[in-house]
C-alpha cells in the first residue's frame, strides 16, 4: 500500500514541525499533490483517517489536499503543455524530447496547530 | 482556549527521505561497503538471478543480501543456502523500503565484514522507484513473459535504474516480446541504461551482469 507509507512519512514530518513549534494538537494537515505523483487521494485520506488515529497529538486531524497540474516542457520547441492530456510527445511540435516541469510533488503546505 | 495558529512548512514529504538516503550513501563510501538496490515485479527472478550472480561472484567479493518482503522468509533462506550472509527484512504490509528502513536492515545485516551489500526490494514496479534507499546503483529485472510495453507503463523505475536486466530469454519464441522495442522504449526513459539479456534458469548471459557489478562494487570501493 503505497499510500500508507507516504501517510507515515507526513505524519513523522508534522510531528516534528509540531515540536519545534511547542504545539498541543495539529487540527489539520495541507499538502500539495501533483497530478501525476502516483498518488491517489481518495486512498491516502482513507489511509490517513486510520493512521492519525494512532497519534495523539493528531487525532481527528483533518487532511486538505490541493491538487498541483502536471506541465510538461519540450525541449525542441521550447513550449509547454499539459501532461495529463498529451503524456510525452509535444502537441505542438511532435517531439518526444520533453520533460516533466511540475506535476510530481507532494509537499506538505502548511499546519493548523493549537 | 488556546489560539489556531498556521504554520507553513513547505516541505517536499520525499525531500526528508532524500537526505536520509544521501547520507547512507556517504555512511557507505566510508566503510567501503557497496549497496545494490535490485527491483522488479513479483516473480520476474530476482531471487533466481541473485543465486546465480552469488555462485559466480562469492570468491570474489564478501557478499550480504538483504531480503524484503511483505512477509516469509523463504527467499532469504534461499539466499542464506547459497553460502552468503542473509537476512529477511518485513515491511509489514508496506509496499516499498526507505532509506530508515534500509539503514535498519543494513545495521541488522552488519556491514564491516560485507563489501557488496544487496538488497532485494519488495516485488513491485510503482513504490520502489519513488523512494531512493541509499543504494549506490539500481537494477531492475523485467522478464519475457511481462511484455516489452512495461517501460511505457512504469516509465519512472526505468529511469532510476541504472541497469535493465531482461530475463527468462529461453522463453522468448513462445511470447510477443519485442527485444527491439524493449530497448527502443526504455532508452526513451534512460538514455544510458546498460541492457542485459539473461536466462537465470540457466546462467546464460550472467557472465556479464557479474562483471558489470564487479566492476562498479571494486571503483566504489576503491
Amino acid at each position: 500500500m503505497h499510500e500508507l507509507g507516504i501517510v507515515f512519512h507526513v505524519i513523522d514530518a508534522v510531528k516534528e514541525v509540531a515540536a519545534e513549534n511547542d504545539a498541543k494538537h495539529v487540527n489539520s494537515v495541507t499538502v500539495e499533490i501533483g497530478e501525476v505523483s502516483l498518488v491517489i487521494p481518495s486512498y491516502f485520506e482513507d489511509c490517513w483517517k486510520w493512521a492519525v488515529s494512532k497519534h495523539e497529538i493528531m487525532t481527528d486531524c483533518q487532511i486538505k489536499i490541493d491538487i498541483l497540474p502536471a506541465v510538461t516542457y519540450c525541449e525542441d520547441c521550447q513550449k509547454t503543455y499539459a501532461t495529463v492530456e498529451f503524456g510525452k510527445k509535444c502537441p505542438h511540435c511532435g517531439s518526444d524530447k520533453t520533460y516533466l516541469l511540475t506535476g510530481n510533488e507532494f509537499n506538505i503546505k502548511e499546519i493548523e496547530v493549537v | 482556549m488556546d489560539k489556531v495558529r498556521i504554520i507553513e512548512v513547505k516541505q517536499s514529504v520525499f525531500e526528508n527521505n532524500d537526505k536520509k538516503a544521501d547520507a547512507l550513501r556517504n555512511k557507505l563510501k566510508e566503510e567501503k561497503t557497496f549497496l545494490l538496490n535490485l527491483m522488479s515485479s513479483p516473480g520476474a527472478g530476482k531471487t533466481t538471478t541473485l543465486g546465480q550472480v552469488i555462485d559466480r561472484l562469492k570468491d570474489k567479493t564478501r557478499i550480504g543480501v538483504m531480503e524484503a518482503d511483505i512477509d516469509g522468509d523463504v527467499d532469504a533462506v534461499a539466499i542464506a543456502e547459497k553460502g552468503v550472509k542473509s537476512i529477511q527484512l518485513h515491511t509489514g504490509g508496506m509496499c516499498h523500503l526507505d532509506a530508515a528502513m534500509t539503514e535498519q536492515g543494513l545495521n541488522e545485516l552488519g556491514t564491516a565484514d560485507v563489501d557488496f551489500a544487496i538488497l532485494e526490494n519488495v516485488g513491485n514496479l510503482v513504490c520502489p522507484a519513488e523512494f531512493d534507499t541509499g543504494a549506490v546503483k539500481n537494477i531492475m529485472i523485467l522478464s519475457v513473459p511481462e511484455g516489452h510495453d512495461k517501460p511505457l507503463k512504469y516509465p519512472l523505475i526505468f529511469t532510476v535504474c541504472d541497469a535493465l536486466i531482461i530475463n527468462k530469454m529461453d522463453v522468448i519464441d513462445f511470447f510477443d516480446f519485442d527485444m527491439d522495442k524493449v530497448k527502443e522504449y526504455a532508452y526513451m526513459r534512460n538514455p544510458n541504461l546498460k541492457i542485459f539479456p539473461i536466462c537465470a534458469k540457466t546462467g546464460e548471459g550472467v557472465d556479464a551482469v557479474c562483471d558489470w557489478l564487479l566492476n562498479q562494487v571494486n571503483e566504489w570501493n576503491k
